[in-house]
């Protein structure tokens, strides 16, 4: 591998990373809001209990691709800098907006539904804006003007193409979290709540992969290049659609079954499984170009002996912060005092 | 409004906003450790208390705080990105680092906020211990890439390739260790004063000296010393901090002071406004010789004066008195400190006066106003620099259109969360009084 191959996975991972994670976080939100009058199911408080110590680490992730992507690739980050201004000020605006009233609404009980509103609906606007970065990455939304570059972000919107990434990542956000939702509820015991969860995953499962096929088929007119490629890594997709079928089977068979683990938890490894062998398709599909066609990742790379002590950084930073993780992990997320207090 | 002047009055309009959590991110921890230890030893209850209690302030802040700090970020690439085209090949460490300090930060404060009842008390100071370790080197680390356009290493630039890359070198630029040391005791400072201000209105308002008054009382004095002490570490580091502008930066000293003429007994001005036709400070306060051994230690130390520079390469003169504002805070802080702590121990008196209790009141809101106009004088100082001497600000600015709706929209929503906190602290905390009768904890335990 050259370091420019290793530079862009490791980039590509963060992304993952925090594409699942911040689904979690965001339907958490949003599903909250659903669930705000329904209050005997205990829906909302559990994914409130999900969400209060798990938002600042997602949170942190942002950051992380930021960085990664100036620090790594700067050449990519002069022109995706320049065309992300609206949509990226955007989002951080409104997850500014999210965040402060998510902690502010757990402090003041009195305005908690006006709050939580904001957290939902955020939490379906923000992937949305997101996910626009990738048919922006694609090619084909950027002219040139006088010398400055600039997004046609109307025609990106209202582009068939545009239009079913969007659909992809709302629902995405939607059943990842609604799974991970019905997960927890499982193993905190809340029957009622995870009725609700399950209902909601085996719904929305099979929107998520008509969406993905949208999303393909379109891909076709609006970026023929990645198109070809990915039809390359064709095996890879297949593999991704068996994850897909195999959690959500796991989702439909008596929950009283157990194989090794209980069976939403099987339901959500698979999907994730899946999600990452899409990613990983796509992702490879991308290569060479970070913004289509003008930086490529050999193009945009950083200085290599800027490069080589990023690479120390990382690994010395993930050694000292993986204790504190995993320490992380033990208190909120099996640590049964907690599930179910 | 240019598109330039519109990107800068943005992007300083969220570090201002964000200046303010963040340094009171990286002080609060200081006094809640602080507390904890003093709780450990002298298992004095209230102390518990006022740990509880801060961290409650906290969180409300990190509120805030964790995602203004995003924005920043964000905000650097989006408005900046000339700019982060350098720093990616050159002085990228100290952010790649900075994010791990802030996991670190993150992860301990969840932690210690939303696990402390499961927490064994060494534990707790650990959690404590490594969120204040987390949250100053944040500050450090940021700070070290302010350092670096002050004092630019590591790399040249060659018919407009950046060449002879030594990140190490980028990351130990001279001014680094000064000036994050500056920002590192400054923000411990105004931490510490913002309990003290919080405690003495807070006594200000309670009548009888009740159990309340002396909770109060313990944590003013608190605030009082460990401030004073901050204040006063503050200060040393300052004088260090305008010597190194002296060698590294002399356009940026010549302008804080009002300089013109290069000359050896150079006069300290203070006060005053620099008029740049007469090219020189009216109504300052003039002291001889003084300028010239505080920037060299010695009275013939020759200063250099803003008419060596061309006058397109000056900075904004305005920012003479931004330093003077900030050093003005900084020495009353100072006695501010002092007053507190002779009045206590040496005179051994039980209670303060009025006035006194007033000039603590304030302590607080001055010490962040002090953080205001360093930070905007240290950035304006440096202008039309974004990397001093090798980068135009106006080079590095963004080429989009539409910068002056997202000013708008960005301004709101400071000013609106602004508000929102301030309501906030105000309905948590009259929702949960000083539980002094019951003094294992408060009545709610939700986070």
């Amino acid at each position: 591998m050259t370091d420019t191959v290793i530079a862009i996975t490791l980039l590509w991972i963060f992304v993952i990373i925090y594409s699942v994670a911040a689904s979690f976080d965001f339907g958490a939100g949003f599903w909250s809001m659903v669930y705000l009058n329904h209050k005997q199911t205990k829906a909302t408080s559990i994914a409130n209990r999900y969400l209060s110590p798990s938002w600042e680490v997602t949170n942190v992730f942002i950051v992380l691709i930021v960085v990664g992507l100036v620090s790594f690739f700067p050449g990519a980050t002069y022109k995706l800098g320049t065309v992300l201004l609206l949509p990226g000020s955007l989002v951080v605006l409104l997850i500014l907006l999210r965040s402060a009233f998510m902690i502010f609404s757990h402090l003041v009980n009195k305005y908690d539904k006006a709050l939580n509103i904001v957290s939902g609906v955020t939490g379906l606007i923000v992937p949305a804006l997101l996910i626009s970065v990738l048919p922006i990455t694609q090619g084909g939304f950027i002219e040139t003007a006088d010398g400055a570059e600039r997004l046609l972000l109307g025609d990106l919107i209202l582009s068939p193409h545009g239009l079913s990434y969007i659909g992809l990542a709302v629902s995405s956000t939607l059943f990842l979290s609604s799974l991970l939702l019905a997960d927890y509820s499982f193993v905190a015991n809340e029957q009622r709540a995870f009725a609700v969860y399950r209902r909601d995953a085996m719904l929305l499962g099979p929107l998520t992969l008509l969406m993905a096929v949208l999303t393909f088929v379109t891909m076709e007119h609006a970026a023929p290049w990645l198109y070809d490629n990915l039809w390359r890594y064709l095996p890879w997709l297949i593999a991704s659609a068996g994850c897909f079928f195999i959690g959500y089977t796991a989702l439909l068979l008596p929950q009283q079954k157990r194989f090794l683990v209980h069976l939403p938890r099987i339901a959500v490894i698979s999907i994730v499984v899946q999600y990452l062998l899409a990613s990983y398709a796509y992702g490879a599909a991308h290569l060479p170009y970070i913004v289509y066609p003008d930086v490529t990742i050999e193009s945009g790379f950083t200085h290599p002996n800027t490069f080589r002590a990023l690479f120390a950084s990382y690994l010395v930073g993930f050694a000292i912060l993986t204790p504190g993780f995993l320490y992380f992990w033990r208190l909120f997320m099996t640590d049964n005092r907690y599930l179910r207090q | 409004m240019d598109d330039l002047l519109l990107a800068r009055s943005l992007f300083g309009t969220t570090m201002a906003f964000h200046i303010i959590f963040a340094t009171l991110g990286v002080g609060l921890p200081l006094m809640i450790l602080i507390a904890e230890l003093l709780f450990q030893r002298t298992k004095d209850r209230d102390y518990a208390l006022m740990a509880k209690r801060w961290t409650k302030g906290q969180a409300i802040l990190l509120g805030v705080g964790i995602p203004t700090g995003t924005i920043a970020g964000v905000q650097l690439s989006l408005l900046w990105p000339g700019f982060m085209e350098v720093v990616g090949k050159v002085i990228s460490l100290p952010f790649q680092i900075e994010i791990f300090a802030f996991f670190l930060e993150a992860l301990f404060m969840s932690i210690y906020v939303y696990a402390a009842d499961r927490l064994s008390p060494r534990m707790r100071i650990v959690s404590v211990l490594l969120v204040l370790l987390g949250a100053t080197a944040s500050a450090v680390l940021i700070t070290n890439v302010h350092a670096f356009e002050g004092t630019p290493a590591g790399f040249r630039i060659e018919n407009g390739r950046i060449v002879d890359v030594d990140p190490w070198a980028a990351f130990f630029n001279p001014s680094f260790f000064v000036t994050a040391g500056h920002v590192t005791v400054s923000a411990y400072m105004t931490g510490a004063f913002a309990i003290a201000s919080v405690a003495a209105y807070k006594m200000l308002k309670e009548k009888a000296a009740g159990r309340a008054y002396q909770f109060h009382q313990k944590a003013l004095l608190m605030g009082l010393i460990v401030g004073g002490t901050f204040s006063l570490l503050t200060a040393l580091n300052g004088h260090e901090s305008a010597q190194y502008l002296h060698r590294y930066q002399p356009e940026k000293l010549a302008a804080a002071e009002g300089l013109f003429e290069t000359q050896p007994y150079a006069p300290l001005v203070i006060g005053g406004f620099t008029d740049p036709e007469t090219r020189e400070v009216k109504y300052g306060l003039e002291i001889p010789w003084l300028l010239s051994f505080l920037a060299g230690n010695r009275f013939d130390e020759v200063v250099v004066g803003l008419n060596d520079f061309p006058q397109e390469f000056w900075p904004p003169l305005f920012v003479h008195t931004l330093f003077n504002a900030m050093v003005g805070i900084g020495c009353l802080l100072i006695l501010v400190g002092f007053v507190g702590f002779a009045w206590k121990k040496m005179l051994k008196r039980d209670r303060f006066p009025r006035w006194a209790m007033w000039l603590f009141a304030a302590s607080g809101p001055l010490a962040m106003l002090g953080i205001e106009f360093g930070w905007i004088f240290a950035c304006t100082g440096r202008q039309p620099w974004v990397i001093y001497r090798t980068m135009l600000t106006a080079d590095a600015a963004t080429k989009s259109e539409g910068l002056g709706l997202l000013f708008v929209l960005f301004t709101g929503i400071y000013v609106l969360l602004g508000a929102a906190t301030v309501l906030v602290f105000r309905s948590y905390f009259r929702r949960h009084p000083l539980p002094l009768d019951n003094p294992t904890g408060e009545a709610s335990n939700n986070p």
